[in-house]
C-alpha cells in the first residue's frame, strides 16, 4: 500500500488531548469510531484544517497540508470534501446553486459549474430536487445533495462526520449502501466517523477505534467486530469484552474477580463474549456455568427477536449485555432495577492477546 | 374568541393599574395630536414649499447617511461579528457609545472635529471645503447616530447565522470575501434590511445633532423635525400637520419591520 494520507494529529486543549496517527492508501474507507468525546470530529476537524494542530503533520496526495511547525494550508486551499451530520446546506440557495459553489469558488464558469452540479446530482439520485431549496426537501434528499457537493469540488480526502445520524433507520439504510458504492468509486482516501457498527461492516475497509483522543485500536471491520479492544468497540460491535490477565484458563481482571475460559492464554488478554451467551435466571444457578455474576437490570429494549438487557454487576464485569427471548424477559420480569444472576459457560468465552501496537490504556474500562 | 382562563390565579391589581398607566401615558399624546390635527388643511400644509423642502431634505438625507453607513457599517459588523481580536469588546463598546450619547453633544462634538477651527475642519478649509452649516453636515450628523444602530443589529443578525456555513463555504474553495458575499451577507440579509431601517427612521427624526451641527436653514438644513420645531414658533397648526406626516411614515416602517423582517426572527 502506497500511503496516500500521512496524518499525525496532536491537539491540546485544557479538558482535552488528542494524538492520533493515520496512514492510509488510495482508495481507503476507514471507520472512526469511540464513545463520545473520544476527539472523532476534532481528528476530523483538524485533518480539515479547521482546527490547528499544536504538533504532527498532515500529508495528502503528496501535498504537505501541514507541517505541524505553523506551517498549515488554509481551509480552502486543501482539498477536502466534508458531509456532516446536520447537512449544512446553504438554506438560500437551490440544490444546484448548493453543489455548483464549490466548482464555482475554484474558478469554474457559471455554465460548465451548473452543468456538473446537475450532474452529481443524478449521480446522487437527487437530479429532479435541482431546483429546490433545502427546506424543501427531507433529511435523506438533503444529506444526498451534501454529499454531491462535497464530491463536486473532486476532493482528495472525504470526511463524513456522522453523516447517516440524523435520518429515520429506513432512509439511513438506502442511503448507506449507496454511500458504500459512492465511496468504493472514490479515489482518495475517505474517513467516516461513525456510531453504527453497521457502517463499519458494510462501508469501510478499514476501522480505527479512538478513545479519549487515542487510537486503541487499527483493523479491519472483520477483526475489530471479533476482537474488539475497548468496551466501547464491544457494545458497538454488541459483544461484553473484559480486559485481565490470564494465567491457564483464569483470566483475573482488575478487581480481584476472575473469568473462567476454555483457553489457555498467558498476559494481558480480552476475553470476550456475545450477549446470546448469557443466561439470566432469577435465583443463583446450580448449573455447571463457571461464570455467574449477581447483576441489575438497567435497561430491556428489543433487539432484533430478542430482547437485549443491559446489566451492571458490582463485581467482574461491570456493564454486561444478554439477549433474552421475550418469553423469558415476561418471564423473569426484566424492569431496571431487578436483581438478577448472569451465567456464561467457560466455553462460550474467547480469550484474545491485547494489541501490543495500542497505547496503554488510562481509561474507566481497565 | 373566549379569553384563556387564568389558570395560576387573577393577576394583580397592582401590576395591572401600573400597565394600564403607562398604556395611557403612551397612547393619550400621540391620540390627542391625532383628534387635534386639523385635517380640512391638510393639502394646503402638505404643499406648502417649506413642507415640501423640508420633507425632501429628510428623505434623501437619511437615505444617503444609510448608505455611507451600509458601505463602512457592514464591514465592521462583519469584523465585531467574525474575527477575533484583542481589544473586540472595547471597539464594540466604542460603537456603541453615539447610542446613549445625547444627540445635543454629537452636535457639538461634531463641531469640535468639522467645524471651521476643528481637528479636521481646519484642515479642509485649507482646501477650502466647510462643513458646518451645509447639507454635507445634515448627512454626516445623520450618519454619526444611525451608523450605530446598522452596525450593532447587522451584527447580531451575522452573529445568530452560524459560522459553520463560513467553515463550509471555505472547505468548497471559497475565499473569505467570496464568503462574505455570497454566504454571510445572504445569510443576515433580513438583519441587515431591518438594521437599515432602524438607522433610516433614526436619521429621520434626528433633532439635536443636526441643528446644533447644521443649524436651521430652509432648503438646506432644515430637515423634517427642525421645520416642526421652527412651525411651533409661528404657526402650530403646521406644526401638528407635520407632526403627524412624521407619526405616519414612523408607524409605517414599524409594520415593515414587523411583518417583512421581525416576524421572521420572532416567530
Amino acid at each position: 500500500m502506497t500511503t496516500f494520507l500521512d496524518a499525525h494529529v496532536a491537539v491540546q486543549r485544557t479538558s482535552f488531548d488528542l494524538d492520533v496517527r493515520l496512514k492510509a492508501g488510495a482508495g481507503d474507507v476507514v471507520a472512526v469510531i469511540g464513545p463520545n468525546g473520544a476527539g472523532k470530529s476534532t481528528f476530523v476537524r483538524a485533518l480539515a484544517g479547521l482546527e490547528p494542530i499544536q504538533a504532527g503533520h498532515v500529508v495528502c496526495d503528496g501535498e504537505t497540508w501541514d507541517d505541524g511547525a505553523g506551517g498549515a494550508r488554509p481551509v480552502q486551499d486543501r482539498r477536502t470534501g466534508m458531509v456532516f451530520q446536520r447537512q449544512l446546506l446553504f438554506p438560500h440557495l437551490t440544490a444546484l446553486e448548493n453543489v455548483a459553489f464549490g466548482p464555482r469558488s475554484r474558478g469554474v464558469r457559471r455554465s460548465a459549474a451548473r452543468h456538473e452540479a446537475q450532474t452529481w446530482l443524478d449521480r446522487l439520485a437527487v437530479g429532479d430536487l435541482a431546483h429546490r431549496k433545502p427546506h424543501e426537501m427531507s433529511g435523506g434528499q438533503a444529506q444526498r445533495v451534501s454529499l454531491a457537493r462535497a464530491l463536486a469540488t473532486r476532493p482528495r480526502l472525504l470526511l463524513l462526520d456522522e453523516p447517516l445520524a440524523s435520518l429515520d433507520v429506513g432512509v439511513a439504510m438506502a442511503l448507506r449502501i449507496e454511500l458504500a458504492r459512492h465511496l468504493s468509486d472514490f479515489p482518495g482516501v475517505s474517513i467516516l466517523v461513525t456510531h453504527e457498527a453497521i457502517d463499519t461492516l458494510t462501508v469501510a475497509n478499514r476501522v480505527v477505534v479512538l478513545d479519549e483522543g487515542r487510537v486503541v485500536q487499527e483493523g479491519t471491520p472483520a477483526e475489530v467486530a471479533q476482537r474488539p479492544q475497548t468496551e466501547h468497540a464491544a457494545r458497538l460491535m454488541g459483544l461484553n469484552v473484559l480486559r485481565g490477565r490470564s494465567s491457564g484458563t483464569v483470566v483475573r481482571l482488575a478487581d480481584g474477580s476472575h473469568v473462567v475460559t476454555a483457553t489457555e492464554a498467558v498476559g494481558e488478554v480480552n476475553a470476550c463474549f456475545g450477549p446470546e451467551a448469557v443466561t439470566l435466571t432469577p435465583e443463583e444457578p446450580a448449573g455447571s456455568a463457571r461464570n455467574r455474576w449477581r447483576g441489575t437490570v438497567t435497561s430491556a429494549v428489543p433487539h432484533g427477536s430478542a430482547v437485549r438487557v443491559h446489566l451492571e454487576s458490582p463485581v467482574g464485569p461491570r456493564t454486561l449485555i444478554a439477549d433474552v427471548t421475550p418469553a423469558s424477559a415476561a418471564q423473569l420480569r426484566l424492569v431496571p432495577g431487578r436483581a438478577v444472576w448472569a451465567t456464561v459457560k467457560a466455553t462460550e468465552v474467547s480469550v484474545y492477546a491485547v494489541t501490543p501496537a495500542t497505547t496503554p490504556l488510562r481509561s474507566r474500562y481497565v | 374568541m373566549r379569553a384563556a382562563r387564568p389558570r395560576l390565579g387573577r393577576p394583580p391589581a397592582h401590576l395591572l393599574v401600573p400597565a394600564a398607566l403607562a398604556v395611557a401615558f403612551l397612547v393619550v399624546p400621540i391620540a390627542a395630536l391625532v383628534a387635534r390635527t386639523p385635517l380640512a388643511d391638510l393639502p394646503q400644509h402638505l404643499t406648502d414649499p417649506v413642507v415640501l423642502d423640508a420633507l425632501w431634505l429628510s428623505l434623501w438625507t437619511a437615505t444617503v447617511a444609510m448608505a455611507i453607513s451600509l458601505v463602512v457599517g457592514l464591514p465592521l459588523a462583519w469584523v465585531l461579528a467574525r474575527l477575533e481580536f484583542p481589544g473586540r469588546s472595547l471597539l464594540r463598546v466604542v460603537v456603541t457609545v453615539p447610542l446613549v450619547l445625547p444627540p445635543v453633544v454629537v452636535g457639538v462634538a461634531l463641531l469640535t472635529a468639522f467645524g471651521r477651527t476643528g481637528v479636521i475642519g481646519a484642515l479642509l478649509r485649507e482646501l477650502g471645503i466647510t462643513i458646518p452649516y451645509t447639507t454635507t453636515a445634515v448627512v454626516i450628523a445623520h450618519t454619526f447616530v444611525a451608523l450605530p444602530f446598522l452596525v450593532v443589529s447587522v451584527e447580531g443578525a451575522l452573529r445568530a447565522s452560524s459560522r459553520e456555513y463560513d467553515e463550509v463555504a471555505a472547505l468548497l474553495g471559497a475565499s473569505r470575501g467570496r464568503i462574505f458575499r455570497r454566504v454571510t451577507v445572504p445569510m443576515a440579509l433580513p438583519g441587515i434590511a431591518a438594521g437599515l431601517l432602524l438607522g433610516w427612521a433614526r436619521s429621520l427624526g434626528e433633532f439635536g445633532a443636526t441643528i446644533t451641527f447644521a443649524g436651521n436653514f430652509r432648503g438646506v438644513t432644515q430637515t423634517m423635525p427642525l421645520a416642526v420645531y421652527e412651525a411651533l414658533q409661528t404657526d402650530p397648526e403646521a406644526a401638528l400637520v407635520l407632526s403627524l406626516l412624521m407619526l405616519f411614515v414612523s408607524v409605517l416602517v414599524l409594520a415593515v419591520l414587523r411583518e417583512r423582517w421581525l416576524g421572521r426572527v420572532v416567530p
